[in-house]
């Protein structure tokens, strides 16, 4: 009697049940998936950076010719691949989309959490969603069709160029900053704000002394997030930017950036042609500077107070 | 006196602002429908485009689109959520959890030419499968794959904690919670998501010009056979979609009419990530009704 107990106890541990098969097949499928996106990062880093630096390896250019020389002329007897008026291009347009798109951003973030909370969020909301939702293709259509006649029309020069890029860029990042913003608004506690209105401050200068101050990693957080969505941007620019490559010298002059070379280039070089790693170089460049946004992102979220 | 003189003005300046974005918005869509309303027709929408006539339509690219998201979907959505359950449910805080996070975020933040170059020298040349949906589907994954795992992952820890612990108190194994307690909860979410992020991939362009490739070889539309070169369905064959179709007759369109067939394209683009905004809404409320009590989605 005793003896039938224990090996029938024994029975069921030795036995796997099915709810043990289906939670190890759960498991596996789960670690293959996180396997997967592991395995895609690690071999898009190992293989962008393999081909970027074959330009420095295989080639033999001068990590200074490439990123501080000004002369761009890849193909002939005597090539130089000075990237230097695309890396200027790229940082020059992103940074005057930003200097566009953060303060309309972070008024529209103020709209919807301090000046109208209710209808102003309905309102800005979807308006936001949308604009987010609008492919990048179509804002160059427009870019092409409105943004540069219009510049044509105003300035001198012939519309497409560096101001044409940023302004395109600017309505580009918009939601990005704004959502970002508003979501830090919205968390900041309601002691903060009403203590202020409590001192007899107005809203301005409770937004200004107080909200803004304690928001601002979260705010630039949004910013910083917004300018890696300008530098990797591609065929938007590349439609409106005129694609020369040198050093623009105003903004209605044309340029290039790294992308617009890129989204070029690419489809007209062979494989392994020096013209065709140098390519490579500026997009393992890009990668680069994503890792720097990233990294920028995460020490602002360190800062954070909220 | 002077504190609520500058409160009005900055008032009326944020105001101003916010309300420029709505005219921004408002000025783009008019534009691109106004612009582009008045040349599509039935006819544009499925004739062939034609290389120096005018007169041609987007028949082809439309279909190259429709059935790249299916493909891109096919794939993303299992590996999304697979990844994604694993973070919100099974993931412990450490420092590889924490490495996984750093690269759906840097995976997430790629510039999307990037991910075209990348598959341009895996998928398209080392694999061997050349411009072909296979290899655009595979690109559009690796850049929407993150966007995928973060909306399931959300998904999952907005469901209450103790719908989880009821089901272990009856004894079920943890992934017979997942599937069948946490999973229908999170499911709403997890659709609308999942829509939302299928208007990103019908608009990208920049990924596929280099995976998917920039022609479309002419399709024999009652051709349903997989395997030969000119049916429809075939995914080994080049696709230019919609999104690349727009940027390429404005770079190199040389049919007269190329500036109405890139508008008329544009809002078909427009309108149907338009479609695909709503129909997240709607589809998502109407699930959630379904499988809830409630009548409001929180």
């Amino acid at each position: 009697m005793q003896n039938n107990e224990t090996m029938r106890v024994q029975d069921r541990k030795s036995r796997i049940e099915k709810h043990h098969i289906e939670d190890l097949i759960g498991r596996s499928y789960m670690s293959l998936c996180v396997l997967l996106l592991i395995i895609s990062i690690v071999s898009m880093v190992y293989f962008v950076t393999s081909k970027g630096i074959s330009t420095f390896a295989i080639d033999k250019v001068s990590l200074a010719d490439f990123f501080f020389g000004t002369k761009w002329s890849p193909e002939g007897d005597n090539p130089t691949f000075g990237a230097l008026p695309f890396i200027a291009g790229s940082f020059i347009t992103t940074l005057l989309a930003a200097l566009i798109a953060s303060p309309l951003s972070i008024c529209a973030a103020l709209f919807m959490t301090e000046i109208v909370p209710g209808w102003g969020k309905k309102l800005l909301q979807p308006v936001i969603e949308l604009l987010s939702g609008i492919p990048s293709v179509v804002y160059g259509f427009v870019g092409l069709s409105v943004i540069v006649p219009f510049l044509r029309n105003v300035f001198p020069g012939q519309g497409i160029g560096v101001a044409a890029g940023a302004l395109v860029l600017s309505v580009m990042i918009l939601p990005t900053i704004t959502s970002v913003a508003a979501d830090a608004l919205s968390a900041l506690p309601r002691n903060l704000k009403e203590s202020s209105f409590a001192l007899g401050a107005t809203r301005w200068q409770t937004i200004s002394r107080v909200i803004l101050p304690t928001t601002l990693p979260a705010i630039l957080t949004g910013v910083v997030l917004g300018m890696a969505r300008a530098f990797g941007e591609a065929l938007a620019v590349q439609m409106v930017i005129g694609n020369a490559p040198f050093i623009p010298k105003s903004l209605f002059e044309s340029a290039s950036t790294l992308t617009s070379v890129i989204t070029l280039g690419m489809g007209n070089t062979t494989m392994r042609s020096p013209h065709n790693n140098a390519l490579w170089s500026m997009a393992l460049v890009l990668m680069l500077m994503t890792f720097l946004f990233v990294f920028i992102v995460r020490l602002l979220e360190k800062r954070r107070s909220i | 006196m002077k504190a609520r003189a500058v409160d009005k003005i900055a008032t009326i300046v944020i105001v101003t602002l916010a309300l420029l974005i709505v005219a921004v918005l408002a000025g783009l869509l008019g534009y691109i429908l106004f612009r582009g309303m008045s040349h599509i027709s039935w006819d544009f929408l499925t004739s062939a485009p034609r290389k120096i006539r005018e007169g041609g339509g987007i028949g082809p690219q439309l279909f190259n689109s429709l059935f790249l998201l299916i493909l891109t979907l096919l794939i993303t959505v299992p590996l999304g959520l697979g990844a994604g359950i694993y973070m919100a449910e099974y993931a412990r805080p450490g420092r590889i959890t924490g490495f996984i996070r750093l690269i759906v975020e840097v995976l997430s933040s790629f510039p999307s030419i990037v991910v075209g170059l990348f598959g341009l020298l895996l998928i398209v040349n080392i694999f061997g499968l050349g411009f072909s949906l296979v290899s655009g589907a595979l690109a559009l994954t690796v850049f929407n794959l993150p966007l995928m795992v973060r909306i399931t992952e959300q998904a999952f820890r907005s469901v209450p904690a103790q719908q989880k612990e009821a089901g272990f108190a009856l004894g079920l194994s943890k992934w017979k919670i997942v599937t069948t307690v946490l999973f229908p909860v999170a499911l709403p979410a997890i659709i609308t998501g999942t829509i939302l992020s299928a208007g990103r991939v019908f608009g990208e362009a920049a990924a596929l010009m280099f995976t998917a490739g920039m022609s479309s070889p002419r399709l024999d539309f009652g051709n349903w056979n997989p395997l030969s070169p000119s049916s429809p369905l075939n995914p080994f064959r080049p696709a230019e979609t919609l999104a690349v179709h727009i940027w390429k007759i404005n770079s190199e369109g040389l049919a007269p009419d190329a500036a109405q067939i890139a508008a008329g394209a544009s809002a078909v683009l427009v309108i149907t990530v338009l479609i695909f905004n709503l129909v997240a809404r709607y589809v998502g409320r109407l699930i959630y009704r379904k499988l809830t009590a409630s009548r409001r989605m929180n």
